[in-house]
């Protein structure tokens, strides 16, 4: 494995970086906690023993949904303002285990609810490649973080789509591996069976070395696959030769080229794809044909999980409590007061899918068609496709403000969520500019295929010309 | 339900049903979703950690132990254990449930279809069909009683692990209720399951009511009784509950489907709404938990391990020792009673006599010492040697118990202590006439009526030899002698 | 389907949240707007039989492993406690109760 790109920026250079673009009130927004004094010391200690772990001294931001000792655990919520959990994520600990330097904790959409991180209770994190716009969701602080030089590498979390739509929004590289290929273990639950840890990097390479670092078997996660992690840094590395993808069978999933499709993203797909081909890979069209049915099934799902999981916060163990005389009032007040707008709709809609007479309408019928959803994917992988290539998002990063409905929201992970269903692995990697906005092109793979998805993704950066970052 | 509304008494012959729902502690170390010891009596939330505290981000892996103790008490109930079962919540809010959800299994169960005796002494025997156990979390505990301004929650006993048995709809009687319970625990003890013990709490029992015109097939509307702390409770909470709904149907009102507590003080049950608006638990599969899926291999393995089931017990002590139905059921009580007595069934040779040592002096002076009854100082063997003196005559029932007492202070054979304090039976007319000739003496005017034809007498006599012989002298031989005199 | 501001109500009771009244009309209107584009699946035609899906089996755990330790108190994160408890306000309907009131399980 080689980490000299990431090596070679150290925490204080992460700190003169953060006081460039991210502090005070012009900043972009993307930290909501730091540790500037203890991560200091720990890479002043790091440099004297000449620790030469993987990450040694390796400043890495976290989003604030993945639970740290060291720092608080907001979720970007009112709820959990100021609370600082007493053990640490999996996937956390395995960072530091590598030497990592854990700089701050990053901005959210509340509980990961939402595509802009416009839902933090605590302000937008801001773009860094047009501060007037969004940098995606709900990963927004770290997507900014890498993209504007802070860390090179940070941990956010996928749901449906919260990294590798952030990534694309802010021109950098976001990976969601295949589900239960990196522990959940303090991953702050939005929809269980949706989530995943994710990673963000200026590049491929850096990516999946990250993620290696964070894969693999869990105790503490019934969901976590007993797998052995391959060597995904490596597997990022070039093949010899100017065909580096002969033999590789590349899927063009027809559902996501459809008119919904901004022309100049498709443009830029369809480039992608030749230079795929001129690699060596052959480029097939395939049909997932129930695609269409993704973002309903999530949006029945993803709340109906939400609801539960967020029924802990009731002001009884932690976070914040409302005053009430009655045990009923305090909940509710307590509830009320801690969840913004999106969180509320969502507990909600989540209430009522599972709710006596709309169970089976709602939720049965979304786990039905979510098998469905699964088996589409299987089929195409089964038939000699190694992966997938699509856009990432249907547009570059809109305007803060710009989007107001819901569902139109919803609709910004139209082409992310159905990995999340399928619990495939799935990345983004820059591949063009649209009015000097990123686009993002979306790699997705069969489970625990994540080996074959970075290598596509390697070859094509290298193609571009941008393994040094967009 | 067409309620007649009889001037006096009641023309409506009602139908009691039933059905019992048991939670039951599964023996483990540890909680059902994480490492917390399970041990009873510690300081207030001190067995917690992320997962049961309910922390965000925290998951649960199941305990494979438990799995292994719901298995044992599945397949001692005769249920089928399932290849596939599921993990579901039940959603609701209480302060004692620390995640909002309570993680139980709900349409798929570990197992399902069982039977349990409730009478043996019938052929074939009765029995109330199992409907399903299934595997679940225990919740925290809420203490109203420790702050006048607050309630306390200790989440020490959130996530212990529970089975919970629920009972067919059939049982229509609170004796047999109470049968199904004693029988049910016996299992759950046999098996090594669970403590089982209502007090403690490790075992907790919900009855469910209904009542019917005899012949009528529909069910009543229920309702659900709960807070027994022991069968005899659970007995008198049916009987009571019983008695209120007859009432309530014949005075034409309605049974409103509620929970209510059983107030063993004023023996009446109440309204127990303690959780707010209406119950809708949106089940769901739990999505932190794959599928539990048992191997054929794991549940024989489960299988084998079981021991001898109070069932088989029974049945083999009516076959084998002939025993009675009553001894039986208090030797079969439990595996530890019921072991010994075999040892020492078999040790004396006397299966009957070994029964009746049992359940009188032995059980009688295990319960005065207050200690257990593998730690008895009368070992099985001394036991077994005791019951074969007695039963072969050479010592009288009186001396067998007094040799008994001995024992226990001192590790004695008894046949030893027997011969060194006299307590063998005197058979020898010599020893014998002479006593007869001492109490003669001392009793004159007795023995003179009873030489006179007083027959009615002989028994005061022979007590009187018997008491001068310290119980050695041979009862029959005695009275022998005395009809011999006064012939 | 669609929901009515009963609806609403109704599961914002389940979900112990409380909705302010000027707030419900636009919370209905949204998730009616959401459930139009989720009825979708209602009008999905679904095979009968998804054939037979293998799904991986449940890891377990030993029972003598032991708990994830808490790195702080819990007074450090909890809203109230006295002695070792956690506190919430008392419940009404266990004014003048002496026993524990158990929950569902």
């Amino acid at each position: 494995m080689s980490v000299e790109s990431l090596k070679a920026h150290t925490v204080e250079a992460a700190w003169a970086q953060y006081d460039a673009v991210d502090a005070g009130p012009t900043g972009l927004n993307a930290f909501l906690s730091v540790d500037r004094e203890g991560s200091l010391a720990a890479a002043r200690s790091m440099a004297t023993s000449a620790d030469t772990a993987d990450l040694a001294g390796v400043p890495v931001a976290i989003k604030d949904n993945l639970t740290t000792l060291t720092l608080p655990t907001t979720c970007g919520s009112r709820m959990l303002e100021g609370y600082v959990s007493p053990y640490e994520a999996t996937a956390v600990r395995k960072l530091r285990d590598a030497g990592a330097i854990v700089i701050g904790k990053t901005n959210m959409d509340e509980f990961a609810m939402g595509s802009s991180t416009e839902n933090s209770a605590y302000g937008p994190t801001q773009n860094p490649v047009d501060r007037s716009r969004v940098p995606g969701g709900s990963s927004g602080g770290s997507a900014a973080a890498v993209a504007a030089g802070v860390v090179r590498l940070a941990l956010g979390s996928e749901t449906g789509g919260s990294v590798r739509q952030p990534a694309a929004f802010c021109g950098i590289v976001g990976v969601k591996p295949t589900y239960g290929r990196v522990s959940r273990f303090g991953l702050v639950a939005y929809a269980s069976s949706l989530d995943h840890v994710g990673v963000f990097a200026r590049n491929v390479h850096d990516a999946a070395l990250g993620l290696e670092i964070i894969a693999g078997h869990d105790p503490y996660d019934a969901t976590c696959a007993a797998y052995p992690v391959p060597a995904l840094g490596a597997s990022a590395r070039l093949a010899d030769g100017a065909q580096p993808l002969a033999g590789l069978v590349v899927g063009r999933p027809v559902e996501y080229f459809t008119d919904a499709l901004d022309p100049r993203i498709r443009a830029h797909c369809d480039a992608s794809l030749e230079r795929l081909r001129a690699l060596g890979a052959v480029v097939r069209d395939v049909s997932l044909p129930h695609t269409t049915l993704a973002i309903p099934v999530y949006y029945v799902l993803a709340p109906a999980e939400a609801s539960s999981n967020l029924a802990r916060y009731d002001g009884v163990r932690y976070g914040q409590r409302a005053n009430a005389d009655g045990l009923r009032e305090m909940y509710e007040r307590t509830r009320s007061g801690g969840f913004g707008a999106e969180v509320t709709r969502r507990i909600l809609l989540g209430t009522y899918v599972l709710s006596a007479g709309y169970y089976d309408a709602y939720y049965r019928r979304a786990q039905t068609v979510r098998t469905l959803i699964t088996q589409d994917f299987e089929r195409v992988f089964a038939s000699g496709v190694h992966v997938l290539f699509t856009p990432t998002a249907p547009t570059p990063a809109f305007r803060i403000g710009e989007v107001s409905d819901p569902y139109d929201m919803y609709l910004s992970d139209i082409y992310t969520v159905t990995a999340n269903l399928a619990g495939i692995p799935a990345m983004s990697q820059p591949i063009g500019l649209v009015d000097g906005l990123p686009v993002g092109g979306q790699f997705m793979a069969a489970r625990f295929d994540e080996a074959t998805m970075f290598k596509a993704a390697a070859a094509l950066e290298h193609a571009m010309g941008m393994e040094g970052g967009a | 339900m067409t309620a007649t509304t009889p001037a006096t008494g009641s023309a409506i012959d009602w139908e009691l049903v039933i059905g019992l729902e048991v939670h039951c502690q599964l023996k483990t170390r540890s909680k059902i979703f994480c490492g917390c010891a399970t041990s009873f009596g510690e300081a207030p939330n001190t067995n917690t950690c992320p997962v049961c505290l309910g922390l965000p981000g925290a998951l649960p892996v199941l305990n494979a132990h438990a799995v292994e103790l719901a298995t044992r008490a599945s397949l001692a109930l005769g249920c089928t254990v399932h290849e596939t079962s599921v993990f579901a919540r039940k959603n609701y809010f209480y302060p004692d449930l620390p995640k909002g959800y309570q993680i139980s299994q709900f349409d798929q169960p570990i197992a399902t279809g069982g039977t349990i005796v409730v009478d043996d002494t019938v052929e074939p025997p009765r029995v109330i069909r199992v409907h399903r156990v299934h595997m679940e979390e225990d919740a925290g505990k809420s203490v109203h009683d420790r702050f006048r301004d607050a309630t306390a929650i200790d989440l020490n006993r959130a996530g212990t692990p529970l089975i919970e048995i629920v009972s067919e709809p059939e049982i229509h009687s609170a004796a047999d209720a109470v049968s199904y319970l004693r029988r049910l625990k016996q299992i759950l003890e046999y098996t090594e399951v669970s403590d089982a013990n209502m007090e403690e709490g490790s075992l907790r029992v919900d009855v469910n009511i209904s009542i019917r015109p005899r012949g009528v097939q529909a069910l009543g509307t229920k309702t659900e009784v709960k807070n027994l702390n022991s069968f005899s409770s659970a007995e008198r909470a049916v009987e009571v509950e019983f008695a209120r709904q007859r009432a309530l149907l014949e005075r034409g009102g309605r049974v409103e489907q509620q929970t209510l507590l059983y107030d063993e003080k004023r023996n009446e049950v109440r309204s127990a709404r303690s959780k707010e608006g209406s119950h809708d638990y949106r089940y769901f599969p739990e999505p932190d938990l794959p599928p539990l899926r048992l191997t054929d291999a794991f549940v024989q393995e489960q299988r084998a391990s079981l021991p001898e089931l109070p069932a088989a017990k029974r049945d083999r002590f009516a076959a084998h020792y002939g025993l009675g139905a009553a001894d039986i059921e208090q030797l079969s009580v439990n595996r530890t009673l019921a072991d010994r007595f075999e040892v020492v069934a078999a040790s004396s040779g006397e299966a009957r006599r070994a029964a009746n040592w049992m359940l009188g002096p032995v059980l009688a002076a295990v319960n005065a010492s207050g200690g257990a009854l593998l730690d008895h100082a009368v070992d099985p063997d001394r036991l077994g040697a005791l019951i074969k003196l007695e039963a072969q005559g050479d010592i009288s029932n009186t001396a067998a118990r007094q040799i008994f007492t001995l024992m226990e202070h001192e590790p004695t054979e008894p046949l030893a202590i027997a011969t060194r304090d006299g307590l063998l039976k005197v058979t020898d007319d010599s020893a014998l006439v002479a006593w007869i000739d001492e109490v003669f003496a001392e009793s004159p005017t007795e023995a003179a009526r009873f030489m006179a034809g007083e027959r009615k007498l002989q028994g005061v006599l022979v007590g009187q030899v018997m008491k001068k012989s310290k119980g050695s002298a041979d009862p029959k031989k005695v009275n022998q002698l005395l009809a011999a005199r006064a012939e | 389907m669609s929901v009515t501001n009963d609806d609403v109500l109704h599961v914002a009771q389940l979900a112990r949240l409380a909705i302010d009244d000027a707030r419900l009309p636009g919370l209905v209107a949204e998730l009616n707007g959401i459930l139009r584009h989720i009825d979708a699946l209602q009008q999905a035609t679904l095979p009968a039989d998804l054939g037979e899906r293998s799904v991986a089996g449940m890891p377990l755990r030993a029972d003598d492993v032991p708990p994830v330790a808490l790195q702080r108190t819990r007074e450090a994160f909890a809203p109230s406690t006295r002695d070792g408890f956690f506190l919430v306000p008392r419940l009404a309907t266990h004014g003048d109760a002496g026993a524990s009131a158990e929950g569902d399980a």
